[in-house]
């Protein structure tokens, strides 16, 4: 047996062992953390090669999203990055208000700052605490999930669900923000910073979660930008790239907010990182809410944009005037048309740039509408991340790149 | 001097000359096309030139445009200059027939599985890729999932078509199509169907 194996794997040098082992991990393996499968070529605990093995949750989205008509896109965009909906939400919207040459109010534009952020926290605080838990450490996760929860009560608050949420509609939101979900908010940014605090104490100069973490996983920027990286893995490597300052949308340019960066690209600048933004969007939050608080009146009841062919209705307009119900009409049965057009539109979703490619044909579905979805494009670095890792250390690169198999396979 | 779509216009044009056609800007990204043999060389001198420096790859996928007679499949790559932060579309067309273009996963690592979900989609065939195996859908798939000819209900199915969103259907509303009534003529619908 070991005679034919030596003839096709090659065996590193000094190796002790006289074989290598084959392991299959996952793709419902607990520490995969998501369908992935990984067919590992060990040497000890070494690892001499790792293929990957994806599609196993693929559900067309693309295909399905041609038969669609643009609103009932918005449900499929939760289901790809399913740790910030939202995000992925609001990254349609713009996509379609983009093609549409629709114009959000300022108001719309902060309050979607706000939901974008809060995703983006809830994502790193998983992310990360994940990271500790396959460290061995899971009192964090625990912890911190609690907090999860009140972010999702204000969703719920905001849109009626929480994991998928399906948040929003073209030009804005479909019913404005109560008090209940300020007052959550709030309390949100009252509690949650001390939190975090006392979760990165536990971590941050930890002996043992350092060195499990630091310099293992580790890729360089060079190699990072070949590989198509975005998002907080690839500052970690230390390119400053961050859509919402490239290319602003939403109103981002109205904040003030730093990119943190790392320098060596490795699990523990990864943490580091996401750690830092989470701190940087609870103060966009902050500024954002500032900012929503400033508008009186009937500023104030302002929650989309006026383009009534695409939003829309509320239900009591569409019992009593006509206008309204023609378009409710029109856009449930999806007979709207969209103008024809190529639109490539980015937001900086919570694992890198979620990408939005949609073509146009003048009918009432898009012709052809292509997710970049982050986390595809990035995993396939994972061989080489790992190459000659130990076994234990991959899972946490594994966690630590923050795969979403939902955003993975679409 | 900030890189411009105008400069990259003229930097194209001035390499390749007529090879490079269909100039667009939508939404401020500027798309052009070339013959898909030329893929290479325009991506690698996107990439190498001091002033273009498109170094990153944002996306790449296929289109179908069964229409378009010998050129229906667009492949189009998205590229990023992130140190002047402009953004361009490139497509090359080919036949469905032949579908080979050059592989760029030498270029852009990034574009090893990108190509491949291209593969497992629209049945391009990257020349000189390390791997182009299916990667989403199950290895045994016989077809191009992604391509037009494939309508996402059930093609045997005639209560539902397209016509209902505004792109011809099986039932012929509004042309001299007449509605398939009889039992004998749906069986008849739905061989000619298969055989499609």
């Amino acid at each position: 047996m070991s005679d034919v194996l030596h003839h096709h794997i090659k065996l590193p040098e000094g190796s002790i062992e006289k074989q290598t082992t084959t392991l299959n991990l996952g793709p419902t393996h607990p520490a995969t953390h998501g369908v992935f499968q990984n067919i590992i070529e060990l040497d000890g605990e070494r690892i001499v090669s790792a293929e990957q093995t994806v599609g196993f949750i693929h559900r067309a989205f693309e295909k399905i999203a041609e038969r669609r008509p643009l609103y009932q896109i918005t449900t499929l965009t939760d289901r790809l990055n399913y740790c910030s909906s939202p995000i992925n939400n609001m990254g349609w919207h713009l996509t379609c208000e983009k093609l549409l040459k629709v114009e959000t109010p300022k108001r719309v534009d902060y309050l979607r700052v706000i939901i974008m952020e809060l995703a983006r926290i809830t994502d790193h605080l998983i992310c990360n605490s994940i990271v500790g838990v396959d460290a061995g450490a899971y009192t964090g996760f625990l912890y911190v999930m609690q907090w999860r929860e009140h972010v999702y009560e204000i969703y719920e608050e905001v849109c009626g669900s929480r994991l998928t949420t399906n948040m929003g509609r073209i030009g804005g939101f479909e019913r404005n923000f109560t008090n209940v979900a300020f007052e959550k908010l709030e309390k949100f940014l009252k509690e949650f910073p001390g939190v975090w605090r006392e979760f990165e104490n536990l971590f941050k100069r930890n002996r043992i979660f350092m060195d499990r973490t630091k310099d293992t996983g580790a890729i360089s920027a060079e190699r990072a930008l070949n590989y198509g990286f975005t998002g907080p893995n690839l500052r970690a490597s230390g390119v400053d790239y961050d859509v919402r300052i490239h290319t602003p949308y939403s109103s981002y340019q109205d904040f003030d907010f730093t990119v943190p960066v790392g320098t060596t690209g490795d699990n523990y600048d990864r943490w580091l990182v996401r750690g830092e933004e989470v701190w940087q969007s609870l103060s966009i939050i902050e500024q954002a809410y500032k900012k929503v608080q400033e508008f009186k009146g009937t500023e104030a009841d302002v929650y989309h944009a006026d383009c009534p062919a695409y939003y829309l209705p509320e239900k009591k307009d569409v019992y009593t005037k006509m206008e309204a119900l023609i378009y409710h009409f029109k856009i449930i049965m999806g007979e709207t048309e969209i103008p024809k057009g190529e639109v490539y539109s980015a937001v900086e979703g919570a694992n890198g740039e979620l990408g939005f490619y949609l073509i146009s044909d003048g009918g009432r579905t898009p012709y052809r509408l292509h997710f970049r979805r982050p986390c595809f494009i990035y995993y396939q670095a994972y061989s080489e991340l790992t190459d000659n890792a130990m076994l234990s250390d991959a899972i946490i690169t594994m966690s630590s790149l923050n795969l979403i198999a939902g955003e993975l396979d679409a | 001097m900030a890189l411009n779509n105008e400069i990259i216009k003229q930097k194209l044009t001035e390499k390749f000359g007529e090879s490079v056609s269909n100039f667009k800007e939508q939404f401020g990204m500027l798309s052009f096309e070339t013959p898909k043999e030329m893929n290479l060389k325009v991506l690698q001198l996107l990439y190498d030139d001091e002033e273009l420096k498109f170094r990153f790859m944002t996306d790449l996928t296929a289109v179908h445009y069964p229409k378009e007679l010998g050129r229906e499949l667009a492949v189009v790559y998205h590229l990023h200059n992130l140190t002047d932060n402009v953004r361009l579309r490139y497509k090359v067309f080919t036949s469905i027939e032949n579908t080979d273009v050059y592989t760029t996963s030498k270029l852009f690592s990034a574009a090893n599985w990108m190509e491949r979900e291209t593969f497992d989609f629209y049945g391009i065939n990257f020349v000189g890729h390390p791997n182009l195996i299916r990667i989403l859908n199950v290895d045994e798939m016989d077809y191009f999932p992604m391509r037009k000819e494939f309508p996402l209900e059930d093609q045997t199915r005639i209560d539902k078509d397209d016509e209902m969103f505004g792109r011809g259907g099986t039932l012929g509303f509004g042309t001299e199509k007449s509605i398939i009534g009889t039992i004998a003529e749906d069986e008849k619908h739905n061989e000619t169907n298969k055989v499609l």
